[in-house]
């Protein structure tokens, strides 16, 4: 054992790339590695983020056809979409967690959603309205998960008036919510999309 | 020959003027405006939303809905109604039950639950709006037919 990372040490270090990398420069100032390291690092964190927002847009989400045919046109008549105020969610406000770490675990997920569009794996609406059940489940699993969190990026419980609710939503939120019984997700599901068949599913008949 | 294209013109005469005549009395949902033309329609109501339950015309009547319903699925995969007012669910939502005739098929066998043909809750029960009726309505409570003296205030209809 000792003797085996004693010989992967001495390979490293023998290594010719890892020795010019270890070696301290013969040509280049200090000025220009600490600044050019630095203008550089600017760069590819600043690339890196913009990329990363690129791909957290309702045009990314919907330049693919299974998004927009399907989830996109149900999203359409339902209040997210269109209201009095005419403040309304895009895709990542509710299915991208907006915080940088949790953001890129869920981006590293998705990535399973790439695969599933070379492949096709919901490319027709038969084929979507087959895995509907499962996909839906996915993300109501997720949203328990962090107890609703896309919900209350814009829903927060403390500013939830409930004298100007309605008596039964005050006293279901009252009686659910505030008590953490419930999130948001156990009640409010298909707000946004249409339902997966819902026989078995926890409060549906 | 000429006497039947006369008695045929006789004959066509009252109909089309009767035509004419009832048109002018049918009650014209659409307003005055002639059928031809393309009127904007009407701003759409909003649902009456008090939660207070609404007497029944007659004792056969489905009761109406006395919240608003926008958004609820109700389609094969999912029926949003019965999340409240399921049997199992009525303790936690303090809804009306629904009716023991819906747990009836229509040979008369009661079933485990809701009985298929009933499943489309809004095909009797329909939420209520403030729109000014239509046409005037002159529908009389039997009771007040029955008994006019021992009859209370009507509220809304």
């Amino acid at each position: 054992m000792a003797a085996g990372i004693s010989r992967a040490w001495g390979w490293f270090r023998g290594n010719r790339w890892v020795q010019t990398a270890l070696s301290p420069p013969t040509y280049l100032s200090l000025a220009f590695l600490t600044l050019g390291g630095f203008v550089a690092g600017v760069i590819f964190w600043g690339g890196f983020n913009t990329a990363l927002e690129i791909t957290n847009t309702e045009k990314f989400c919907t330049s693919c056809h299974e998004m927009e045919a399907n989830v996109f046109e149900e999203l359409k008549g339902t209040v997210h979409f269109t209201n009095r105020s005419g403040v309304r969610a895009t895709c990542p406000d509710c299915h991208v967690p907006h915080e940088w770490t949790n953001k890129i675990a869920r981006k590293m997920q998705a990535s399973k959603e790439v695969w599933g569009h070379i492949f096709g794996s919901i490319d027709t609406r038969e084929k979507f309205l087959a895995l509907r059940k499962h996909l839906a489940e996915r993300e109501w699993e997720r949203m328990k998960a962090n107890d609703s969190l896309e919900c209350r990026n814009c829903h927060s419980s403390e500013s939830m008036d409930l004298a100007k609710q309605n008596p039964r939503a005050a006293s279901a939120h009252e009686q659910f919510l505030f008590t953490g019984q419930r999130t948001c997700i156990d009640c409010h599901k298909g707000i946004a999309h249409r339902l997966p068949d819902m026989s078995g599913v926890p409060g549906w008949q | 020959m000429k006497r039947s294209v006369f008695a045929a013109l006789i004959s066509i005469g009252p109909c089309l003027a009767a035509g004419a005549i009832f048109a002018q009395d049918a009650p014209r949902l659409r307003g005055p405006e002639p059928f031809t033309k393309e009127t904007p329609a009407p701003p759409m109501q909003r649902q009456v939303t008090d939660d207070v339950r609404v007497r029944r015309n007659y004792p056969d009547q489905p009761p109406v809905i006395p919240h608003s319903i926008e958004g609820y699925a109700m389609d094969l995969n999912a029926n949003k109604c019965m999340s409240c007012h399921a049997r199992k669910f009525t303790d936690q939502s303090q809804a009306p039950m629904i009716s023991v005739t819906h747990y009836q098929d229509r040979d008369g066998n009661t079933l485990g639950g809701l009985a298929p043909r009933r499943y489309v809750c809004v095909a009797c029960h329909v939420p209520q709006t403030t729109a000014r009726p239509l046409v005037e309505n002159v529908f009389t409570d039997m009771d007040e037919l029955a008994e006019p003296e021992r009859q209370p205030e009507r509220g809304r209809h």
